[in-house]
């Protein structure tokens, strides 16, 4: 009895459905992913909170910066606030804050009884800003290259563990450029 | 007769579900033509927040920030395909609720056309060979392909 090359089809087609299957369940389908990768940072001109400076565009260049979105109201950034009050203390990191949709009092009263790590935070109580990042939710980490570019996006709360095996591998990254007019 | 207060309260109920339908009325545009252009607009893009409503159903405050926004770029002048192309660079494909066709959403597009080509064509191969099988019993003989043992009753054994 000879065989037809199709009753292989069905073995075949099961193949690639599971490969599919395999690579999508490595996939997180909740976390969107950021259409601004390796594009400029939008443009922004931000006032800051309690008489303090704001953030702009400009304050992006010049180094690799990350850029932090949180809200007073945010659970998320709760548990978060103890790792980035360490990242503050470690003088290789540049950590900005945009402060969403928060009025100004509960953002600096957060500050005031947690600790503010941040160099410089955005106040954008409107939302717009936030809407030009793309940020679909806080806490939301946006690493950011000496031009100003975003290269990285992480979704959640950052801890010791996404900072070794995550943030700092691309921070590295980003330092080994070899960008010819840094440094 | 006797159905009619019940016919009213059943209007009155359907009326509810439509009044409770309409955007929040500080967010409406005041020309019915821009609104409707506005709600058409939030009816297609996703809710970065929930992921499966859209922008129009959601509640999530950054939802209404987005109908907002749509608001005013319609307001200002905007096309539809201005304000599209507005949320896409921001938020990528992903903010569609259609999606595009594109290399990545092509086997979604193009899968069910294909497969049900496949079918059909397997259904026609199966049909075919079916008949031809039935034809050759009925004449009792061998049909052209009677060397294959696949293909029809052994010869000999059928009466």
């Amino acid at each position: 009895m000879k065989a037809s090359p199709l009753v292989f089809a069905p073995l075949i087609a099961f193949a690639v459905i599971a490969a599919a299957f395999a690579v999508s369940l490595t996939r997180d389908p909740s976390t969107i992913p950021s259409a601004l990768i390796d594009r400029p940072a939008p443009t922004f001109d931000l006032a800051g909170i309690g008489g303090a400076d704001g953030l702009s565009t400009d304050d992006l260049r010049g180094g690799v910066t990350l850029l932090n979105v949180f809200g007073s109201w945010c659970v998320s950034c709760r548990v978060e606030h103890p790792f980035l009050l360490e990242l503050a203390a470690d003088p290789s990191v540049r950590l900005y804050g945009l402060n969403w949709k928060d009025p100004p009092e509960a953002a600096q009263n957060w500050l005031d009884r947690l600790g503010d790590p941040y160099a410089k935070i955005g106040a954008d109580e409107d939302g717009r800003v936030a809407i030009d990042f793309g940020v679909t939710g806080a806490p939301e980490t946006f690493v950011i290259d000496r031009d100003g570019r975003i290269r990285f996006r992480y979704v959640g709360p950052l801890s010791p563990e996404t900072w070794v095996q995550e943030i700092r591998p691309i921070i590295a990254a980003i330092e080994n450029d070899g960008d010819p007019y840094a440094r | 007769m006797r159905g009619r207060p019940f016919a009213i309260v059943f209007l009155v109920l359907v009326a509810s579900v439509a009044a409770a339908q309409v955007a929040n009325p500080d967010e409406a545009l005041d020309d019915p033509a821009l609104e409707a252009r506005a709600r058409a607009l939030d009816a297609a893009f996703r809710c970065v927040v929930c992921q499966s409503q859209s922008i129009a159903d959601s509640d999530a405050p950054l939802a209404k920030d987005m109908r907002v926004l749509i608001r005013e770029q319609i307001a200002g002048g905007a096309s539809d395909a201005e304000v599209r192309a507005f949320l896409l660079t921001r938020y990528g494909d992903y903010v569609l609720l259609k999606p595009r066709l594109t290399g990545g959403t092509a086997a979604l597009w193009l899968g069910p056309a294909l497969f049900g080509a496949l079918g059909i064509a397997g259904a026609v191969v199966f049909l075919r060979r079916a008949g031809r099988n039935f034809a050759e019993a009925s004449a009792g003989g061998a049909g052209p392909d009677s060397d294959d043992p696949d293909d029809g009753p052994p010869d000999g054994r059928d009466p």
